[in-house]
């Protein structure tokens, strides 16, 4: 059985599996509940001044009859005096030492606020910080959150000052509401930050109501952009996390954030580049139990991999990980139909037809039985149809001999050549 | 009919009109969510293909998963003006949910639960799905309000014509409304299809029987058009001595009594014998469980193989406690002293060779006469045909099945075109609802083909 335990950061935990610091971690309670259920670590949710949160605060998207595809909130940071919140970080600790407790910050930005609670939270006994660069709505107003995070010289300035009074881990949550994440990502690392985390919520509207004209959520009939996260959001997440792991010049640990709910959404993090990874949404949704299937899914996936331990399975995909200029012009896959699967539902080919580059062709053999076809001559490799499929197996994208690899880049540096 | 959804399984002897409720009951509003999006959206789909009105299936499904329910009823009615009765009796698995790709994946689309879901939405918001066209100037009389006579009604009221149904009983809908068993489809839901084709117009004169309140010729002479759409008769004798013995009932009558309450309660703790093995007869021994009857057998015979019913059905009726007796010949009703039913003599029969139908004929076995006993006797060997009226209307017909241009339905009388049960048979048609309704649709293109002109107008 492999080795879940990690070390992020200097940061000790029995799994990688962490709450997110959100409702979920709002109350020594819930932790110590999370903590009962498996959790590795805790993010306890954003000690700072306590403020007043409004009534109606989340809202969801729901796709196709699925509940919670993406989530959006307009919830703050604790609504709770700072007493309160370290005298049950103190007891959690002192129930579970072998837990990991982060306490996630966000104060104003001025030197001597940042050196006074970090010094408070960590006599309570935390094992490390994170400091909320990232909430987009709300603090922001006030000058915090999302407001000091999009600027890369308060995100350098303020890590600094939270360095200069830390002596345990420090991990600063970047905002995705911005264009180059690797910006603030670099600032943080430029101001001593001994980790990063990513995404925090993404700026967002989750509906509006077709009988009311309300927004969704709204608070007496007006409403102001929320966080957006859960599943939708995560090929946002994992591209962040990715330009940071392969950025040579951040190299400092990366716990994932966005939309992981599974196991396998936790390996991919783990695949491009995170140490950790944290969850709101899916414990939001189903509870704190699901964290077992996390952690027995991933045991059994290191397992039939052959690998010992979480460190083994982290960023092995980064280095697959490149920009646009550097794939191969020359690579070349097409899609084929495997008659014996295909139920006949003609997504394909009307996905390729109207959408595509209509290479699919529908035909009735001779006994009149009705089958699909790829002409492959015709056909870009583009995916579509395997992603319009319904059933697995059924449309396999094949490689076919090509030639030489001849990448973007290489191409424009062999037309530069002055011809000998 | 999905067996594992079905409710209302236990038969009530206090109150009989219970046990005629719907027995399988709607989706619910989540259970029609999931199923509708489920569905792949199919391009070309297979269920189109398999329903004989080609109901856009996979629009009407999209429709109620978007939540635009009364679009979604509308795609149904478009193409099938009973799309509500079809959606609770047509045997969709041998039709579109038998087509459903996802068969040869998981498990296949409720395609009839889902159109009951939307037809049902627009039965409780009283919604107007169609209008009726500018009016043409021209006239068609209708002779049967039924599923094919409604069909025709409601298509050339689209088009424009001033459409006038002549209907025997005192409701109109025919088997629908009569002939169907309440716990497959309930009455009014066959009554909501009759009220949506008279709110275009269409004059529906019930309760009167052409050939003797009207004649044929008043009718041939007084429209432009005429549909013949008279459906099939009572179930014709079988020809055994007692027939006549106080008990013995035609099964189309006996289900017609069971449509409305309030229910016969002389059957409680009977023995009844069904004679037949077609879907009416499966009717008729159903129907007579939930009256209370204790004891329900089927006679018929050739066996299993060679019966007529759907498969669906008779896996119901087995669940309902029908007993089958194969290749059981009855020869005679046995009367007591006050001329009531007291049995039916059998007799066994083998399977000798094969008939002109490919069907294995059945011979008596000699010296194996029985008697099984009876309190009541229902006779389901088919139907009878309106030959008296067919042959009144001047039309060519075999057995009474009236010959027609297979591509428009036009009769041996070129004003007359003819649709529904009243073609079927002798290789030609199907005995379905669903069929009907697309024989009443294409019988009133071809009469406006014919009237109007070459060019299909817009309906709306």
């Amino acid at each position: 059985m492999a080795d879940l335990r990690i070390n992020f950061a200097g940061i000790q935990s029995p799994n990688p599996f962490w709450l997110a610091s959100a409702p979920p971690t709002n109350s020594g309670y819930q932790v110590q509940r999370a903590f009962e259920a498996g959790w590795g670590g805790a993010v306890w949710k954003t000690l700072g001044a306590p403020i007043i949160n409004t009534s109606s605060r989340f809202a969801a998207l729901h796709f196709n009859g699925q509940r919670v595809a993406g989530f959006n909130n307009i919830e703050l940071i604790t609504d709770r005096p700072l007493e309160v919140n370290l005298k049950e970080i103190y007891e959690t600790k002192k129930r579970f030492p072998n837990h990991a407790v982060i306490a996630s910050l966000m104060v104003e930005p001025k030197q001597e606020k940042w050196h006074e609670i970090v010094k408070k939270v960590e006599a309570a006994g935390v094992d490390g910080l994170e400091l909320n660069f990232g909430c987009p709505h709300g603090m922001a107003e006030r000058g915090m959150g999302a407001a000091s995070g999009q600027v890369p010289e308060l995100v350098e300035k303020q890590t600094m000052w939270a360095k200069e009074a830390a002596r345990t881990p420090v991990i600063v949550k970047l905002t995705p509401n911005i264009t180059d994440i690797t910006a603030t990502a670099w600032a943080a690392v430029q101001g001593g930050a001994d980790a990063i985390s990513m995404i925090n919520t993404i700026n967002s509207l989750a509906g509006v109501d077709l009988d009311s004209w309300n927004t969704i959520p709204h608070v007496a009939g007006k409403g102001a952009h929320g966080g957006y996260c859960g599943p939708a959001v995560k090929p946002i997440a994992l591209n962040m996390v990715a330009e940071c792991a392969r950025s040579p010049e951040i190299n400092v640990p990366i716990s994932g954030i966005g939309g992981i709910g599974t196991w396998k959404d936790a390996a991919e993090f783990i695949l491009m580049g995170a140490g950790s990874v944290q969850v709101c949404t899916a414990a939001m949704h189903h509870g704190f139990s699901i964290v077992e299937d996390m952690i027995d899914g991933l045991s059994n996936y290191l397992d039939s991999k052959g690998l010992a331990s979480v460190e083994e399975l982290m960023g092995r995909t980064v280095p697959r990980y490149s920009d646009w200029g550097n794939l191969d012009l020359n690579y070349k896959v097409v899609a084929h139909i495997n008659r014996n699967t295909c139920i006949n539902c003609n997504k394909c080919h009307i996905a390729c037809e109207d959408t595509a580059h209509q290479c699919i062709e529908m035909l009735t053999s001779s006994d009149g039985s009705k089958y699909l076809q790829v002409r492959e001559e015709d056909c870009v490799g583009c995916n579509l149809c395997s992603i319009v499929c319904p059933v697995d197996g059924a449309i396999d994208m094949m490689e076919i001999p090509s030639g030489p690899p001849m990448t973007w880049n290489e191409r424009q540096a062999a037309i530069k050549q002055p011809i000998a | 009919m999905h067996m594992n959804r079905m409710k209302n399984r236990s038969v009530s002897l206090t109150d009989l009109s219970q046990n005629f409720l719907e027995i399988e009951p709607d989706l619910t509003a989540r259970e029609a969510m999931g199923e509708a999006n489920r569905c792949l959206y199919c391009y070309d789909a297979p269920c189109i293909t398999a329903c004989p009105t080609s109901i856009n299936i996979p629009s009407f499904i999209k429709k109620i998963a978007s939540g635009n329910l009364k679009g979604s009823a509308k795609v149904i009615m478009e193409a099938n003006p009973v799309g509500a009765s079809c959606a609770r009796v047509c045997p969709t698995e041998e039709l579109c949910e038998g087509a459903c790709v996802l068969n040869h994946a998981s498990q296949p689309i409720m395609i009839g639960n889902l159109q009951r879901h939307a037809t049902n939405w627009a039965i409780h918001n009283h919604a107007q799905l169609f209008k009726a066209g500018e009016k043409n100037g021209k006239s068609a009389a209708i002779i049967g309000g039924g599923p094919a006579g409604l069909s025709a009604a409601r298509e050339l009221a689209r088009l424009g014509f001033e459409v006038t149904i002549f209907e025997a009983k005192e409701k109109a809908g025919g088997l629908d409304t009569y002939g169907i068993v309440s716990f497959r489809l309930p009455q009014r839901v066959s009554m909501w299809e009759v009220e949506q084709v008279e709110s275009l117009g269409v004059t529906i004169r019930t309760n009167t029987i052409v050939g003797r309140d009207i004649s044929p010729d008043d009718i041939l002479e007084s429209y432009d058009a005429v549909v013949l759409a008279v459906g099939m008769a009572s179930v014709p004798p079988i020809g055994i001595q007692g027939e006549g013995a106080k008990g013995v009932y035609d099964a189309i009558e006996f289900v017609e009594s069971t449509k409305i309450p309030p229910m016969d309660t002389h059957l409680i703790g009977k023995k009844v014998v069904v004679i037949g093995a077609g879907n009416t007869a499966i009717d008729a021994a159903t129907c007579s469980v939930r009256l209370g009857a204790a004891d329900v057998k089927m006679l018929y015979r050739r066996t299993e193989a060679e019966m007529t019913a759907y498969e669906f059905e008779y896996e119901f009726a087995k669940q309902e406690g029908v007993e089958f007796r194969w290749l059981t010949q009855p020869v005679g009703i046995v009367q007591d002293e006050k001329g009531a039913v007291k049995g039916v003599t059998c007799i066994r029969m083998e399977l000798g060779a094969a008939d002109e139908s490919g069907r294995r004929r059945p011979v008596p076995v000699e010296g194996s006469g029985f008697t099984v006993e009876a309190d009541a006797v229902i006779r389901a060997i088919g139907q009878k045909r309106y030959t008296g009226l067919i042959e009144a209307f001047g039309l060519t017909h075999k057995w009474g099945t009236v010959k027609v241009n297979l591509d428009t339905l036009q009769t041996s009388n070129p004003k007359v075109y003819a649709a529904g049960d009243v073609i079927f048979g002798d290789g030609q048609g199907d005995a379905m609802v669903v069929t009907a309704a697309e024989q009443g649709k294409r019988a009133a293109y071809s009469i406006y083909k014919q009237l109007v002109g070459p060019g299909m107008a817009q309906t709306s």
